[in-house]
């Protein structure tokens, strides 16, 4: 059987969040993992007892100062008795934590599987929590915005950009999170202008096309065809999957559009058998936590030419009622518990092509891609989710 | 589960285990061990198909540490990796898995651990319970003579017999250069020290280690290309435990018997192992251990001929040396089928074990007999 070895098509059938919040301080962590993880069970259908595995997720173990936490959350998520992994892959955590479960029912390791991804960014400070202590890093680059600012200056460069794209992604993201009832940021009275006027943070990024803070957590129940048939509302079956890292720092990298990122789209449109992204694509929930990346991975995930990816932001397509939405949900410029935020791509690309994004929904989605990214523009983990099962 | 498609580790490295590595980054520990266990197989990164590393940041004291250790593995052109923060026991099941997708046919896994950089013990007390357990930093050392008080109130042990585990390890781990500790005091005078924690005394507990590991795995012909005598990974299963030490019987350790039992270990054509790599960085967590896994007292069983963690312990790496340490029996020849653990969390609140054997005698250089073996299912015949 060496190298014809048949995969197990794998469906979501099963998707919870919470609402996102600066602070859920009427939840302890299990109290919150629990939540997402019941909603998702109550969405497939299923109990505890139907789960053969949990997989779960989160970024650096500091921002809630629990030294691998799934130890003590095994009672909460039901994991007594079962096998119970902990991924961790800096900010592409939550897609890359999707990616293993769906690996062990794609291997028919096991046939349903819970997967779960959270952060309680509350419990500490994640700006602080990313700062190295010196000597390891410089004491100015504080938070992850020090560190992308540069990069995103080198975009603009590059490319010639005009300095107002980043503020028509953050005004599109934080209107479609206005539709969207989970999302931590909902701003009645944004206008563009208010945008435009906020401060000036890290130089080009503003106050206001920075990600949030949030606490949360996102968990899906994966499971085999079988399992599919049984569930009781459609689900979204995987396509392709892929990860890929680079080192943080060499030389030659380039940060602007790192080849660990194009790489994996690549290997996703392979296995999913997609040659034209922009065409073939209907919704895009890709990882934004800085405005300015929508137009660099626009151009990373080849739905644009290189130095072309602002012209199409700017042409409204990627606006919820475009040709290519991007991000419906908001985003994780509306909505970001750190180590959820990637799975949180993942379940609603899914959500899309379940036809149960809500007021988010992109009429007649059928194929989505879920992207995360994290560490130094180095890890990327992306899925293509689809309404019907895979062809092979 | 028991595997469906034919997986072995095709090599294993580790570093010389030291009490501390001050003049070095973790990267500059995991290099050279990358290198030989790369260098064993004859192929360069770029041709791994899937990389899976486990560490933890609490050892580290900094967030994304692993981060740093990608620029020994040279990940460039970029690489299909990923980790877990866990040991790298686990980060070898994640690979595992990956190849049995069909996705990869070859798999580098790595773990590394630098307990020197802080008070082990005091660290380890932010695994536990943040609300009601935490708070009062109870360190691993005494958790684990609870646990140890414990089997000695039930009759299973007693401060000799675990003396005797302890000499016995670091006496086997004479012959094992990578090991920190090698040789023992007789038990006699071992019994005369001081107790660290009752009914715990030094010699009961793992050193604290700094040191890393690495394994290749690879698929089918893929394995027997790479390595003359592969060993094969039968069966692979972990389970985890209620975290609360009050709820538990810290005498028995049902999910190392469940995933000893889901690996296929008791599997009565194939018979009791030869060989047993446990992941005890406690001699009382051993007498657990030996009972769930049913190795009895007897000398059917080797168990810890490497000197186990009780000779050397670098936290994140200890459970994949057991693995590595098993297999290398076997590919020496020393070993038919042996039976490889790791723990991880308090008192053995979690717990892997993989089961791996030889290439059955008559298929040894005959890759259709191996094919026919995976093709309909059996597990092959040991003997």
């Amino acid at each position: 059987m060496n190298g014809t070895v048949s995969k197990e098509p794998v469906a979501v059938v099963g998707i919870g969040q919470t609402r996102h919040v600066a602070a859920r301080r009427d939840v302890s962590i299990a109290g919150l993992v629990r939540e997402a993880a019941v909603r998702a069970l109550e969405d497939a259908g299923l109990t505890w007892a139907d789960i053969d595995a949990v997989v779960i997720g989160k970024a650096p173990d500091f921002f809630e100062g629990v030294m691998m936490p799934e130890l003590y959350l095994a009672d909460a998520l039901g994991a007594v008795g079962k096998p119970m992994l902990r991924v961790h892959t800096a900010g592409s955590v939550g897609g890359s934590t999707a990616l293993v479960a769906s690996n062990l029912v794609s291997a028919r390791v096991h046939r349903t599987v819970l997967t779960l991804a959270f952060e309680k960014q509350s419990e500490s400070n994640a700006m602080w929590g990313l700062s190295l202590p010196v000597p390891f890093q410089q004491p100015l680059l504080a938070g992850a915005g020090g560190f992308f600012a540069p990069h995103v200056r080198a975009y603009m460069h590059r490319t010639a950009a005009p300095d107002h794209i980043g503020s028509l992604v953050a005004f599109k993201d934080r209107r479609n999170a206005l539709k969207n009832p989970y999302a931590h940021l909902h701003e009645e009275d944004i206008t563009l202008e208010k945008v435009r006027a906020s401060p000036m943070l890290w130089d080009p990024i503003r106050y206001s096309e920075t990600c949030p803070s949030s606490d949360g957590a996102c968990a899906m129940v994966l499971t085999d065809r079988e399992g599919a048939g049984r569930a009781p509302h459609p689900p979204a079956w995987v396509h392709g999957g892929a990860m890929r890292s680079e080192p943080t720092l060499f030389a030659g990298k380039d940060a602007v559009s790192p080849r660990a990122g194009s790489d994996c789209a690549a290997d996703v449109y392979r296995q999913a058998g997609i040659t034209d992204p922009r065409r073939e694509i209907d919704a895009v929930e890709m990882y934004v936590p800085f405005s300015w990346y929508e137009p660099m991975w626009l151009e990373n995930l080849g739905f644009a030419e290189e130095g072309e990816g602002w012209k199409l932001t700017e042409s409204g397509a990627t606006e919820l009622d475009g040709d290519l939405p991007v991000n419906p949900s908001g985003g994780v410029l509306s909505t970001n518990p750190i180590g959820a935020s990637g799975m949180l791509r993942f379940a609603e690309a899914a959500l899309q092509v379940r036809g149960q994004a809500g007021d988010h929904q992109v009429e007649g989605a059928r194929k989505a891609l879920g992207h995360a990214y994290g560490g130094g523009s180095q890890f990327f983990s992306m899925w293509l989710v689809g309404a019907e099962p895979p062809a092979s | 589960m028991t595997s469906p498609r034919e997986v072995a580790v095709v090599a294993f490295a580790q570093t010389d285990h030291v009490r501390a590595t001050d003049g070095l980054s973790e990267v500059e520990m995991l290099l050279p061990v990358l290198r030989d266990v790369l260098g064993q197989t004859g192929m360069a990164a770029g041709e791994i198909d899937f990389t899976c590393s486990g560490s933890s940041d609490y050892l580290a004291g900094r967030a994304f540490s692993f981060t740093m250790a990608l620029d020994g593995v040279g990940a460039w052109p970029p690489i299909s990796e990923s980790h877990v923060e866990m040991d790298g026991a686990w980060a070898l099941y994640e690979a595992w898995v990956k190849i049995l997708t069909g996705e990869a046919e070859t798999a580098l896994v790595y773990s590394f651990g630098k307990s020197s950089a802080g008070d082990l013990p005091e660290v380890l007390t932010r695994q536990l319970d943040p609300y009601y357990v935490a708070p009062l930093w109870p360190d691993s050392v005494s958790l684990a003579a609870l646990q140890a008080r414990a089997l000695i109130d039930a009759g299973d042990t007693d401060e000799r017999a675990l003396a005797g585990i302890a000499a016995r390890s670091r006496e086997s781990a004479r012959d094992n250069s990578h090991a920190q500790l090698r040789g023992s005091e007789p038990v006699d005078t071992l019994l005369r020290g001081d107790h660290l924690a009752q009914p715990l005394h030094t010699h009961d507990v793992a050193p604290v280690t700094d040191g890393a590991a690495a394994v290749v795995l690879a698929a089918g012909d893929t394995a027997r290309r790479l390595s003359d005598n592969p060993a094969w990974i039968r069966g692979m299963d972990h389970r985890i435990e209620a975290h609360s030490l009050g709820v538990r019987d810290l005498t028995d350790s049902p999910s190392t018997r469940l995933a000893a039992e889901r690996a296929g270990l008791f599997d009565e054509a194939a018979g009791p192992p030869d060989t047993a790599e446990l992941h005890a960085p406690f001699t009382s967590q051993e007498v657990v251990l030996r009972k769930a896994l049913r190795l009895g007292d007897g000398d059917h069983t080797a168990v810890n001929p490497s000197g186990g963690a009780l000779a050397a312990n670098p936290v994140m790496a200890a459970g994949l040396i057991r693995i590595g340490e098993a297999a290398a029996r076997i590919s020496a020849g020393a070993s038919r089928r042996a039976v490889a653990h790791a723990t991880s969390g308090p008192c053995l609140q979690q717990n892997l074990v993989a089961v791996l054997e030889a290439t059955p005698a008559g298929a040894a250089t005959g890759t259709a007999a191996g094919t026919a073996a995976a093709a309909d299912g059996s597990e092959g015949d040991p003997e």
